[in-house]
């Protein structure tokens, strides 16, 4: 049982990470990673929704008729971002602030749904809560290697300690711009999604049609193309 | 799964989804209400923190003074003549605002910055240098923006009319559109500018506005009604329904 405990919470953050396998969540990662601090501040939000979303459904997935269950965790969800959301502004309340609009779309982050619908609705309460913390983690996970080399690239900074001085402050790094522009998400969230299914190609999706190319000169001859 | 599907009386899931529903909603108006007070500590924060920041804007005649320094004072804003027996520290304009006992409804002629009611008085700072003169003043604006109200602060030099400065400290308006009220670029724009023309008119004006001769700041792309709340509010403040007469007796010297 410990075993089959430990799978639940560590398969998510890499086997099937639910951003660089799964492709959800991708928007707030754009969003939220231009620096280390902001990215953790939502991790640990997406990652507390997850968790108490996962129980609470779980709990009463024996109740929930079939037929409203999709509102009702929606219902579930949107109550925890609410109250995560006024617990930032009432604690975090600068981070909160630019965090701006992203905390309350994690209402509609896939990941969050996803796990309620697909995890939560069929196992029990501990479980539900592992996989939370675990997809939460996956999530967390990506968001951090992402936020660092943004951070680390596009202010020269990690956690807002500056690291390498810029040269408007006399120093010899010159910032990449790029990496504070949401573009520089999309590139590092691939290279990282490439790396990750070459060292495990089973994670390669199968193309849905395969793209054949023909031998041109033969058939060329009769057809109009 | 499928058996459920026929099992689910329409009863149970309407009593499912009002239990969920209520204890949700339980929760989250418990949380709100029990965290309320250390939101409104950070807003306040904020306000101070967006003064402060004023107060470096106006260095030259501030000259590193802190929020706490400067002195307050209560105006009435109807004749704008000072009401020194009402406490600055403790009028709360806002609060005013929103009782209908305490407050003035704006006739809607008036009321450019869509605002309906006001205080009957309002604290603004004073910045004096060492001969006791007035150097500079800074009062409080509000107005609607794009579905949310704006805070702010209008920093006005010696002259009454000579903008130095305007910065929001509370809004909701869209990320990365409205919310460039607060974005030091657009407020860079702002000193400098002058408020009103020859005639003692407001003149000064925000966005794209056609066919007007004074001072004019520009718009935000893509927050044309942000922009234009602004726009308003500022014709309000100044105008004579709100800081017009104070300021006129800051012009004559009655300040």
């Amino acid at each position: 049982m410990a075993a089959n405990n430990w799978k639940i919470l560590g398969t998510p953050l890499v086997n099937e990470n639910p951003i660089t396998l799964q492709i959800l969540g991708i928007c707030s990662a754009l969003a939220v990673t231009t620096s280390l601090d902001t990215a953790l501040v939502m991790t640990i939000a997406v990652t507390c929704v997850l968790a108490l979303s996962g129980a609470a459904v779980s709990l009463i997935r024996n109740q929930l008729p079939h037929s409203v269950r999709i509102i009702v965790q929606i219902t579930i969800i949107a109550s925890l971002v609410i109250i995560v959301d006024l617990v930032l502004k009432a604690y975090l309340f600068e981070i909160g602030k630019r965090l701006s609009v992203f905390v309350g779309l994690i209402v509609t982050n896939c990941i969050v749904l996803g796990r309620a619908e697909g995890f939560a609705m069929r196992n029990n309460v501990g479980a539900s809560v592992l996989d939370g913390i675990g997809n939460g983690l996956g999530y967390g996970l990506i968001l951090m290697v992402v936020g660092a080399i943004r951070e680390f690239f596009g202010r020269g900074s990690l956690f807002g300690a500056q690291i390498l001085v810029p040269t408007s402050q006399g120093g010899g790094f010159e910032p990449l711009h790029i990496m504070l522009l949401p573009p520089s998400a999309f590139f590092i969230i691939a290279c990282l999604i490439w790396y990750i299914r070459r060292k495990r190609p089973e994670q390669v999706e199968k193309p849905e049609f395969e793209i054949r190319i023909k031998a041109r000169s033969s058939q060329a001859k009769g057809e109009t193309s | 799964m499928a058996d459920s599907i026929l099992s689910d009386s329409p009863m149970k899931a309407l009593k499912t989804a009002l239990l969920v529903a209520l204890a949700c909603a339980l929760l989250v108006s418990f949380t709100a209400v029990s965290l309320r007070p250390l939101y409104l500590a950070n807003l306040e924060a904020e306000r101070m923190a967006r003064l402060t920041s004023i107060l470096q804007t106006l260095d030259q005649v501030a000259g590193g003074m802190r929020p706490e320094d400067i002195e307050a004072r209560v105006v009435t804003l109807e004749n704008g003549s000072y009401a020194d027996d009402i406490d600055p520290a403790t009028y709360d304009a806002r609060h005013a605002a929103n009782d209908p006992a305490k407050s003035i409804h704006i006739p809607p002629q008036f009321d450019l910055a869509g605002i309906k009611r006001r205080a009957p008085h309002a604290v603004v700072y004073l910045i004096r240098n060492s001969n006791g003169m007035i150097d500079a003043l800074i009062l409080p604006v509000r107005g609607v923006g794009y579905q949310s109200a704006l805070y702010g602060y209008l920093a006005l030099a010696a002259d009454a009319n000579e903008i130095l400065a305007l910065k929001f400290y509370e809004h909701g308006e869209t990320p990365g559109l409205g919310s460039r009220i607060q974005d030091p670029d657009w407020e860079a724009l702002w000193p400098g500018n002058q408020a009103f023309d020859e005639s003692g008119r407001v003149s000064i004006r925000v966005g794209t506005s056609q066919g007007f001769a004074g001072d004019r700041v520009d718009g935000i792309s893509g927050a044309t009604r942000t922009t234009n709340g602004v726009d308003r509010l500022i014709q309000f403040w100044l105008g004579d329904f709100a800081f017009g007469p104070y300021l006129k007796r800051v012009r004559s010297g009655e300040g």
